[in-house]
């Protein structure tokens, strides 16, 4: 058994780097097609079958402690990350990337080569439940991702011409990420941590800079800087832990006894907070966008961001009830309600959902700062909603983009009527981000329990306050898809089977896991975090609680059915909307002040003048820097 | 198993019982009003003959979801109320209530009619205003009475508005938007006064203003239902309080209606959260530093 774990693992961490280098020299189309389904499949079922072997066995997995060739090859790896940031940033005058990768990885090195610690023998692998999770979530919707990436550029490189077309180069990379994704949660030690870390940023950098435009170098440099910011505060972390603590695995460091402990904590969490991109570093998500849908959804779903909260929930235990966890909380809470309000005054559908990632993610930071038994459940659930969510939506709209030619909310009017299938998809997503019965608000009802319990009445407020902008931003944009409108649009919808099939795949995942929330929590959740904790931890909310949600889910399908139902043999006449009666053509136009027929054109509602001002967001800004650097001096405080 | 049994009665009376109280309450508020106003007013039954009256009359649709979401938001608030009354998770219960108020909006936007378009953006700042009051309301019963359970609140030793008075203050504040009563009608106004014609519910004639009507009653009752557990606990004599701090806060509602002006959706929100923040808030970082 112990052996077909290694190969599992080792293959779940490999087989992706292979595919991509593979697919990196595949040029023609219905090749690449074939290997990735294959690959991608491959992945999903190797991914299920290592979860379902876990859990059969139950026991937590570590191996490996003897890993010098490896760790040299790693070394070299880390190495020529650096080489590829310095060529570019060379090529596109941003030296300040070059430096800040020159600081991090000579550091690193240096801590490696000084033979500092070449004492440890531990184990460099290490799965436990929160492995399985994270391995689930990146091996299921990592690969519908790339599923639907299939479909999707083809679409897009037809759509976008002038856009130079490096598919190979795209799907290579969407691959890398998945195996770094794997590397990163299998990893207990931190020096390999920091390394898969790393590729998650270039890889992340290269992929946003798809389009070779001008602003998505801007961006792309943006998100690489910040997330090499990261890096350093990673690597600050490592040099520290080792040199003062003498620790160099995670799962070691959280459970170390000492008050110095603090500081490289504060630094592992800028790391986690970059990675997550919360306030002050929320920025390169958003710019992020400019890159082709696949990637948005890869980076907003199951990896990069996740990777961040993953940080963030790992060393939980050791932030609860201290300056570090404070900082982190608080932060996590402030960007939950900044972002949501945020997330108002755009229209552009892609910058909805990236706010609301944000502003979710801060919530699951706000819960690992807490670091409650009840928290970090909260978060686990909250982590897996929105991963699924999240995916779904980005993926929606990409196809909606490719079909109606835009990905304004504003044209998605009455998109009900015209493309219901496509309709229904973003309707069961936004559904899943904020309504009853769906995960994100029974995890976020668990959340705010746990935040009463864990006595932080500043989040309490924040969560209460950010749910009523959350459900405003997302009802705002159900409004524009349950609106009217003629059928006059004639365009074919063209979404292809492979976008489909990972649609439906979505959807199918979101409402089993919602059937099976008390199941989960009890048989996976509960014992993930008594493991954490050492002690048996129950549900936070009761099981009748769960079980009336699952039957919810019925419930909210069986209204509208009823309803149909109800009104079906009821009399009525059809007449036109009120319109002081100067409408004309069934309500399509109307005759203005000067007596001539104009178009009837119904807009939403953005709130521009209190939420849009830009006074507004560099507040926030300076809110969160500031908070950031005090919690920093505590951390350092507190450790000297 | 009794406990079961208890619910399933109260659900049914809840069913039964909120549209004749609450047609009483309405004809009541009529006669204040009017009063208030130096008229006479009408009789007590009188919204019960203008129910009749709507579903009685002509029904006109604009198109076919428009009647199917308006007969969704009943039965949902049906739900909702039964889920309060069953003594049910509050926070369970204001979630569904969001959802609920959704099928409202869509209802609306569903007829592409540009007046009831706006009165339903107006109704989601109204939902933006009271939802964080709505969910302190929650919070505040579940420290003090640490459960979030409506059977385990009216178990308490002492009425939950001795501990939670900036919380009920802040209740009252915005049912007032609830009520969808002055300064704070903005999406569908009971009164001739507004720009909006009817708002949200401008193109609902007929049979579906009719279930609208009765779905507000249904609506109502469960609003006074949260109101009754501030004053609810063990013992009898908690029940004639709670009808009278029932039938204060129902006054107070109406002196405010009748008192104000509408003000904007700017100075609602505002006035909303302020409110929100300045009691419950306070009211509530208080209990966690006693205890």
């Amino acid at each position: 058994m112990g052996l077909s774990n290694e190969i599992m693992i080792g293959s779940l961490i490999f087989v992706p780097f292979i595919v991509a280098l593979i697919l990196s020299f595949v040029g023609n189309n219905t090749v690449r097609k074939v290997i990735v389904y294959f690959s991608a499949v491959c992945i999903m079922f190797l991914s299920a079958a290592f979860a379902i072997s876990f859990l059969i066995n139950g026991k937590t997995i570590s191996f490996m402690p003897e890993t010098e060739i490896i760790d040299k090859i790693m070394l070299g790896g880390e190495f020529f990350l650096m080489g590829i940031i310095i060529w570019l940033s060379i090529k596109y005058k941003k030296l300040y990337a070059a430096a800040l990768s020159i600081v991090q990885t000579v550091g690193l090195a240096w801590l490696e080569l000084s033979g500092k610690t070449e004492h440890f023998k531990l184990d460099h692998i290490y799965c436990d439940r929160l492995t399985i999770v994270m391995v689930l979530m990146i091996g299921i919707i990592g690969s519908f991702i790339c599923i639907y990436a299939i479909g999707y550029m083809t679409d897009y490189t037809h759509h976008h011409t002038d856009v130079k077309d490096r598919r190979k180069f795209f799907f290579g990379m969407l691959f890398v990420f998945l195996g770094a994704m794997f590397g990163l949660v299998f990893s207990s030690n931190l020096i390999w941590i920091y390394f898969f870390w790393e590729i998650t940023s270039v890889s992340s950098f290269l992929l946003i800079g798809y389009t070779k435009t001008e602003e998505a170098i801007y961006n792309s440099f943006r998100a690489l800087w910040m997330n090499l910011l990261g890096g350093v505060a990673f690597a600050g972390a490592i040099v520290f832990a080792v040199i003062k603590l003498d620790v160099i695995n995670l799962s070691d460091l959280i459970i170390c006894d000492n008050k110095m402990l603090l500081f490289p904590l504060m630094l592992l969490a800028v790391a986690g907070l970059t990675k997550s991109a919360q306030l002050p570093f929320s920025k390169w998500l958003m710019g992020a966008m400019v890159a082709p849908t696949p990637t948005s959804a890869l980076l907003h779903s199951a990896t990069m961001v996740k990777a961040g909260v993953y940080l963030l929930i790992r060393l939980a235990p050791a932030m609860q009830g201290n300056s570090v966890g404070y900082t982190v909380a608080l932060i996590g809470g402030f960007t939950f309600f900044f972002s949501s309000v945020r997330a108002i005054v755009h229209s552009d559908g892609k910058k909805i959902l990236a706010y609301s990632t944000v502003s979710n993610l801060g919530l699951i930071t706000a819960c690992a700062g807490v670091g409650a038994e009840s928290t970090v459940w909260a978060a686990i659930f909250l982590m897996m909603f929105h991963a699924i969510s999240k995916s779904l939506l980005f993926q929606s709209v990409g196809a909606i983009e490719n079909t109606i030619g835009s990905r304004d909310i504003e044209d998605m009017h009455g998109i009900i009527r015209r493309y219901p299938f496509l309709a229904a998809i973003v309707i069961i997503g936004i559904f899943g981000m904020y309504l009853a019965p769906f995960g994100m608000l029974i995890s976020k009802w668990a959340a705010l329990k746990a935040f009463i319990d864990a006595g932080n009445i500043i989040l309490v407020l924040f969560l209460a306050f950010g749910s009523a902008t959350t459900m405003f931003y997302w009802t705002k944009w159900l409004l524009k898809i349950f609106a009217w409108s003629d059928k006059t649009e004639t365009r074919k919808n063209q979404t292809s089977i492979e976008q489909c099939v990972s649609l439906v795949g979505h959807v199918v995942l979101m409402i089993t896991l919602v059937i099976l929330y008390a199941l989960v929590s009890q048989k996976f959740v509960e014992p993930m975090i008594s493991e954490f904790y050492g002690h048996p931890v129950g549900a936070v909310i009761s099981y009748t609680d769960m079980i009336i949600m699952s039957c919810y889910v019925g419930v909210i399908v069986l209204i509208p059915l009823l309803a149909i139902l109800a009104t079906r043999h009821v009399k009525v006449t059809k007449t036109n909307a009120y319109m002081s009666g100067i409408n004309r053509d069934k309500g399509r136009k109307f005759v203005d002040s000067f007596g001539k027929e104009r178009d009837l054109y119904l807009s939403n509602w953005y709130m521009l003048d209190i939420m849009g001002s830009r006074r507004f967001l560099n507040i926030s800004t300076v809110i969160a820097v500031a908070g950031l650097i005090i919690g920093i001096a505590f951390s350092i405080g507190g450790a000297f | 198993m009794k406990g079961g049994l208890i619910s399933i009665i109260t659900i049914a009376a809840y069913i039964i019982c909120a549209p004749v109280i609450a047609g009483f309450l309405s004809g009541l508020d009529r006669i204040i009003t009017a009063r208030m106003q130096g008229r006479r007013g009408p009789s007590i039954l009188q919204p019960f003959y203008d129910i009749k009256k709507l579903f009685n009359k002509e029904t006109l649709e604009v198109n076919k979801t428009q009647f199917v979401y308006v007969v969704c938001f009943f039965i949902s608030i049906i739900i909702t109320g039964g889920f309060l009354f069953g003594g049910f998770d509050l926070l369970l219960v204001f979630f569904t209530l969001t959802t609920s108020a959704l099928f409202l909006v869509f209802a609306a936007v569903s007829t592409n009619s540009p007046v009831a378009t706006m009165g339903a953006h107006r109704e989601l700042a109204q939902m933006l205003s009271y939802e964080p009051m709505v969910i302190l309301v929650a919070v505040g019963f579940y420290m003090v009475t640490g459960s979030f359970e409506g059977r385990d609140i009216i178990q308490a030793d002492m009425p939950a508005i001795v501990k939670l008075p900036g919380v009920f203050i802040g209740f009252v504040s915005i049912l007032t938007i609830k009520f969808r009563k002055s300064p704070f009608d903005l999406s569908a106004s009971h009164h001739a006064h507004q720009e909006l014609v009817m708002g949200i519910t401008t193109d609902m004639s007929g049979k579906m203003c009719g279930i609208i009507e009765l779905t507000h009653w249904y609506e109502n009752i469960m609003l006074y239902g949260v109101i009754a557990l501030f004053f609810v606990y063990n013992s009898w004599v908690s029940i004639p309080i709670t009808i009278a701090g029932i039938l204060v806060v129902f006054f107070i509602e109406i002196l405010i209606d009748n008192a104000c002006a509408r003000v904007k959706w700017q100075a609602m929100v505002k006035a909303a959260w302020i409110v929100t923040i300045i009691t419950a808030g306070i009211n509530i970082l208080i209990l966690q530093c006693v205890k």
